[in-house]
């Protein structure tokens, strides 16, 4: 048996999200073992698997260089530009 | 005394809520916890599909009775169910290809009462069927896993499907009370259902190499409530409390 | 970096109620304790569904039997959502199970009591379950984050557990004078057991204070059983039954209730494996796990023919 990743989609419009990890030897056995363990409470419209060894994650020692640069760039944001009150629909 | 309808839906009933107990047992004792947590959806399915066909008797003119009278309150010739559905666990092959043979049979057969007359009875199937169509699914998967995996599990699951053979005849052998369904249109035409039936199961034992068994013989007698030795046990369990406690409630 | 400054960047996470995440740096230690933990934990809730499961068959209603068939199905559940939280720590399930099936892990003691009576199954719901909803509850918060995400869904669906129980109960003592010492008798057995699920006394307790600075625990044994008492009493009044404890009272002063002393040489004998049905509990469980194990070698043996001939497919 394999480790999978389970990603499920609770409604149609949102995006799959993670709900946990299951064994399974083939991935049709992974779909329907994800449906059985993680949508037992009508949790799902849509179930993703995917082996766990093909994921391929960030380490967490470069969080900082991955991550930090961006907290300063607040031009990204829309709050950093100035619009003069009475200027409407921008 | 029930009529032929009644006793119709009382062997829907029956089929359902003896195979669910069956299945029930294997809660905590599944090969692997995700199979442990999928056998219990299936019996969870099969108790509430039982649950609607008594209720429905229940509306029908039961004498006030519920779904509990009927479920609980029969003796063992009362019940209808056909002999297949009690057949025993034994191991997960065996129990796979009873789920397997009885899956092929109860979606067919949902999707003629679907298209039947009585509105009630169409409703219930309508609603089974999504859950059947899972088990057919489930349980034909299985069967290929267990057929095409070892050698030991095809020794397996080929001893399954001679064991468990000579209960499939009577699948299709209408009883009155199913032939008066036929007749008044609330099973609509199963002509066909027997093909479709062999076609299906010869298609998947033929994927999992698994063969079909040569017997002259069908086991038959279940659907008019004569049962196999097992049935006795079952009964034991499941009345166990209106049995050491008449007439409380729980 | 030098496992000092490691260790003390790590405790500042834990201090700023920062989640700690499988691959980040841990000490050993949180590592070891946590696996010890939820494996435990895991394997109380698959060793759980046996005494409960016992009664399925013989549930006296078609409603009780769903019921209890769903409830006993959710325990393999959370099992399973352990153990793969577990499994984010670098170990596999096989070799926890194994251990399991060995005898060299704990369990919950509870769960080697038998369950004589349908009340049983009332009781388990409404004082193991609500004994483990208490521990539960905090550890939705506990340190490490695929920890307390499973204890998140847990939580969730446990929440019809204890109803479950107490509305049997409820419909027994409401029921014939038989049924009603049927329900005392089950409260005489569950009561002092479920007390001790809480662990042994603080002061004899020798992982508490290290899991509390890492936040995998946030209250001690004591305190919640406690809770649990305080939560516990008004509901068994309700029930009218009596708590099987001479010594229980209401202490004005604390605002709680007072307590006679737990059987600790019980709970001792339980915990090292002779109890009524230690033995029973795990042969069950490795019979399911050896009958099992020709059906698990079957699905990885299709798996790799499928695998084999989708290669020679797309060759």
């Amino acid at each position: 048996m394999k480790l999978y990743e389970v990603f499920i989609r609770s409604k149609a419009g949102l995006h799959h999200k993670h709900a946990g990890s299951l064994h399974a030897s083939d991935p049709q056995m992974a779909i329907q073992n994800a449906r059985d363990v993680y949508c037992r409470r009508n949790e799902g419209v849509s179930i993703w698997v995917v082996e766990s060894e093909h994921i391929t994650a960030s380490n967490p020692e470069d969080q900082e260089a991955l991550f930090d640069p961006a907290e300063d760039k607040i031009y990204r944001h829309p709050t950093f530009y100035d619009v003069p009150d009475g200027v409407k629909h921008l | 005394m029930m009529d032929s309808k009644q006793k119709y839906i009382l062997h829907l009933a029956d089929n359902a809520l003896i195979l669910g107990q069956r299945i029930a047992e294997w809660c905590g004792h599944g090969p692997v916890l995700e199979q442990d947590i999928a056998l219990t959806n299936m019996s969870l399915d099969l108790i509430g599909q039982s649950r609607l066909y008594y209720q429905y008797l229940a509306d029908l003119g039961g004498n006030g009775k519920t779904e509990d009278d009927f479920a609980f309150m029969r003796k063992e010739h009362e019940y209808l169910n056909c002999l297949l559905v009690e057949q025993p666990n034994g191991d997960f092959g065996k129990t796979i290809v009873r789920q397997f043979f009885y899956d092929v049979f109860h979606f067919l057969q949902l999707e003629l009462l679907s298209r039947g007359n009585d509105e009630q009875l169409t409703a219930i199937a309508l609603k089974s069927l999504k859950e059947v169509k899972y088990h057919l699914n489930y349980s034909s998967k299985w069967v290929v896993r267990l057929g095409d995996g070892t050698e030991e599990s095809n020794a397996r699951a080929q001893k399954a499907v001679n064991t468990l053979w000579k209960y499939t005849g009577e699948l299709f052998e209408w009883t009155e009370y199913e032939k008066e369904a036929i007749a008044a249109g609330i099973f609509p035409e199963p002509d066909k259902l027997e093909n479709e039936w062999a076609n299906k199961v010869h298609q998947v034992l033929d994927e999992a190499h698994l063969q079909v068994p040569e017997l002259p013989y069908m086991q038959t007698g279940g659907k008019n409530g004569r049962h196999t030795e097992h049935m006795g046990y079952i009964l034991t369990e499941l009345q166990y409390m209106q049995r050491a406690y008449p007439g409380l409630e729980w | 970096m030098k496992n000092i400054d490691l260790e003390k960047r790590f405790q500042e996470k834990i201090d700023q109620e920062i989640r700690i995440e499988p691959r980040d740096w841990m000490p050993e230690k949180y590592r070891k304790t946590l696996i010890r933990q939820i494996s435990q934990h895991a394997h109380s809730e698959v060793v759980g569904m046996l005494p409960e499961g016992n009664w399925i068959t013989r549930a006296p209603s078609l409603r009780r039997k769903v019921a209890l068939l769903a409830k006993v199905q959710d325990e393999a559940g959370h099992g399973l959502y352990l153990y793969s939280a577990c499994e984010t720590l670098g170990v596999k399930r096989e070799d926890l199970v194994n251990d399991l099936l060995a005898g060299k892990a704990k369990y919950s003691s509870i769960f080697n009591y038998p369950t004589l009576t349908w009340a049983d199954i009332g009781a388990i719901g409404w004082l193991v379950d609500g004994a483990a909803i208490m521990n539960q509850v905090p550890l939705c918060r506990t340190s490490y984050g695929p920890y307390a995400r499973a204890m998140v869904r847990i939580c969730k669906e446990e929440s019809f557990h204890q109803r479950q129980g107490y509305e049997i109960l409820l419909t027994l003592v409401r029921g014939s004078a038989e049924q009603k010492e049927m329900a005392q008798d089950a409260l005489n057995r569950w009561w002092w057991p479920s007390l001790m699920m809480f662990g042994p006394s603080d002061k004899d307790s020798v992982h508490t204070a290290e899991s509390m600075k890492w936040k995998i625990k946030r209250f001690s044994n004591d305190e919640l059983r406690q809770k649990f008492i305080d939560m516990t009493v008004p509901q068994a009044e309700f029930l009218g039954l009596t708590v099987p404890d001479p010594d229980l009272k209401f202490n004005e002063e604390t605002g709680h209730y007072d307590f006679g002393e737990i059987d600790w040489a019980e709970f001792w004998q339980v915990v090292k494996g002779y109890g009524q049905c230690n033995e029973e509990r795990l042969e069950a469980r490795n019979k399911a796990h050896d009958n099992g194990a020709w059906v698990r070698e079957a699905a990885d043996a299709y798996a790799r023919k499928q695998e084999k001939r989708e290669r020679q497919m797309s060759a």
